[in-house]
């Protein structure tokens, strides 16, 4: 039996998410929230046979029971993510947050997704797309010895960033490097952000740099590099190495590119794809838990 | 040309540009003796902070050997009758930084993104008009777009709150009737309450006919930098602009022996290598390629022994805005691969 899902939003990250959905096989999105009832993802949402209301969240809360909704995707902004988050709570439903809010835990899922099993958490936060992309590299070279500073630089195509995305930036500069530290394991993180109107678009291009604490382990830090771009690949299978790792004094260098799989926006929005696949993925483990009764979802009022 | 009479407000940016020359080495002692200096030599605005900004020290675009705090706090109180600017690029600075500038006393902040991308400057420019700052909208690789695209950039930045906007030839890519189309637009397009203002770089050497087609356009703010102090081949050299003005009678305030002085003799034994027009640097204006990438692909060439042309005008054909300094390396790697 497949988990119902309702989606908040319906800019880029909300309407590549529900193609994502629909191929899952143990969730099942049912909602999909948007403000503009013309918006081009309530639109593709209506055609593909979803319940829509461009009311908000409040649209959505009246039907939550008799849908029996129990994971929501917040992809609105991390400035209404807190009223939303408490209005689905209330009601008892899991979300999975895809603004920078990051009200609640961190996963990144080749990273920490294990980490969440059995915690019964009600609101876990995906970070961002640069932060998706690149932390699980930072945690390949902090897993072989300790980073003392850990830098990513995430540049996506303007078309791929939506009026979310550019509203948070510095939501996304801050969480990102936040993260860095807390699940990439660097002592210090920082994290860049850059828009590139190029046409035709250009692929997700993200950058690391770890500055090691000790001269770095070159052979130990490639070998691990290599392990976790596999794991990644394994839910994004754009996700590539470009160049590197390069080793410069302590300084270790990674360059990736994403290529998305062109559900909504095309390829070159690899940003879209790594959030919504890792949402997707951090959704599916918690609906086995829902399934198999470690997870009992609770309302917090 | 007849300039007679125009009344322009230059700004000097050899201690924020300029720090791309320096690899962001500037000493809190530089600092302060260059912007006192130049306070004396009457120039109205000083721009301090890392060559990329507020939240510019990093491993991609360079530690600052001080932090901007440190830089400011230095600079600001030894001011008599100079103003200090700071600089942020969203995406990389944010407004906690803005925040610790505004306390160290800055009086404008210039919020600078790529000339299609104004409305990731949203958050910044409006916190600025909230602690009363002068808030300059920088419109940066303004060849990258049209006049009448960059005029709807910058109503957006208006909008915000912005009481300035710039075209900034981030490239120094601009010929003069380049710069008059643009600078035009803004005028024309703009209400008369907002000032219009131009960053010029002088890769194609252009600094200074740039700049004068900006006044003659509408432009009141004019960016250079003592002793061509930046990014490429620098800014618009300041003491020859004052010259220049000068013998136009275009007035700006600033004593032109005084800044000849600054010039010479503390701005001049501070650059480790001249900031001129060598073949990396044209190549920049040539190409229209991000001023601040030079140093990076000098370097580059020197680690992966690609030459630093070949690497700019790669970045020129992929179009690489500012901000990307990482696609120096991975391109140098790339060319690299390709050759073996």
């Amino acid at each position: 039996m497949a988990i119902n899902c309702a989606m908040i939003g319906s800019g880029n990250i909300g309407t590549d998410l529900m193609a994502k959905l629909q191929r899952s096989p143990n969730l099942n999105p049912v909602w999909m929230v948007g403000i503009d009832s013309e918006s081009d993802g309530l639109l593709k949402a209506r055609e593909a046979g979803l319940k829509t209301t461009h009311e908000g969240v409040d649209g959505l809360i009246p039907h939550i029971e008799e849908d029996n909704i129990q994971i929501a995707f917040d992809a609105t902004s991390a400035y209404v993510h807190g009223e939303n988050n408490r209005k689905l709570q209330e009601k008892g439903v899991l979300v999975i947050d895809l603004t920078p809010a990051a009200i609640g835990p961190f996963c990144v899922p080749p990273v920490n997704l294990k980490e969440h099993v059995g915690e019964q958490e009600m609101n876990v936060n995906m970070v961002t797309c640069g932060g998706q992309a690149t932390i699980p590299m930072v945690a390949a070279v902090s897993q072989v010895q300790p980073v003392e500073y850990g830098e990513i630089v995430a540049t996506v195509a303007s078309k791929s960033a939506g009026p979310g995305t550019r509203k948070n930036i510095d939501e996304f500069t801050r969480t990102t490097a936040r993260a860095v530290e807390e699940i990439g394991g660097a002592k210090k993180g920082k994290a860049i952000i850059i828009l590139n109107p190029a046409e035709p678009p250009l692929i997700m291009r993200d950058t690391v740099h770890c500055l090691t604490e000790t001269e770095p382990d070159q052979k130990a830090i490639t070998e691990s590099v290599h392990a976790m771009i596999k794991e990644v690949q394994k839910y994004v299978p754009g996700y590539k190495l470009k160049n590197g790792p390069i080793f410069d004094g302590n300084r270790v260098s990674v360059f990736l590119e994403v290529e998305g799989l062109g559900d909504y926006l095309p390829k070159y929005a690899g940003n879209l794809d790594i959030m919504t696949a890792a949402g997707t993925r951090t959704a599916e483990m918690f609906a086995e838990e829902i399934e198999n009764g470690t997870l009992t979802l609770t309302k917090l009022t | 040309m007849n300039l007679k009479g125009k009344k322009i407000k230059l700004h000097d940016n050899a201690l924020r540009d300029g720090m791309h020359s320096v690899s962001h080495q500037f000493s809190l002692d530089d600092m302060v003796r260059m912007a006192v200096a130049l306070d004396e030599a009457g120039m109205p605005l000083i721009e301090v902070t890392h060559g990329d900004g507020l939240g510019g020290s990093s491993v991609n675009y360079g530690f600052g050997k001080h932090t901007n705090r440190e830089y400011l706090e230095a600079v600001v109180p030894k001011m008599k009758n100079a103003k200090i600017s700071a600089l942020l690029l969203p995406g990389l600075g944010t407004v906690d930084d803005l925040e610790m500038a505004a306390g160290c006393g800055i009086s404008t902040i210039r919020v600078a993104t790529h000339c299609t991308e104004a409305d990731v400057s949203e958050q910044h420019i409006q916190k600025a008009r909230e602690y009363g700052l002068d808030t300059v909208g920088f419109l940066m690789m303004a060849h990258m777009t049209s006049p009448e695209a960059l005029l709807e950039q910058a109503k957006k930045m208006v909008d915000y709150g912005a009481n300035c906007i710039y075209a900034t030839d981030s490239a120094g890519y601009l010929l003069p009737d380049d710069v008059t189309d643009r600078i035009g637009a803004l005028r024309e397009g703009l209400s008369n309450d907002i000032e219009i203002g131009f960053h010029g770089h002088h890769n194609m050497a252009m600094g200074i006919s740039n700049s004068l087609a900006a006044i003659e356009a509408g432009a009141v703010r004019i960016d250079g930098s003592v002793a061509g102090f930046g990014a490429g081949a620098g800014n618009t050299p300041l003491e020859v602009m004052v010259a220049v003005c000068n013998r136009m009678g275009i007035e700006t305030g600033v004593d032109v022996d005084k800044i000849m002085d600054v010039a010479e003799d503390i701005a001049l034994p501070l650059m480790p290598t001249p900031t001129r027009i060598d073949r990396d640097s044209l190549t920049l204006g040539y190409a229209g390629v991000y001023s601040s990438f030079l140093l990076h692909a000098k370097r580059a060439e020197k680690n992966h022994g690609v030459p630093a042309r070949e690497i700019l005008m790669a970045l020129g054909e992929m179009g690489a805005v500012g901000g990307q300094e990482d696609m120096i390396e991975d391109v140098a790697l790339d060319i690299k691969k390709k050759s073996a």
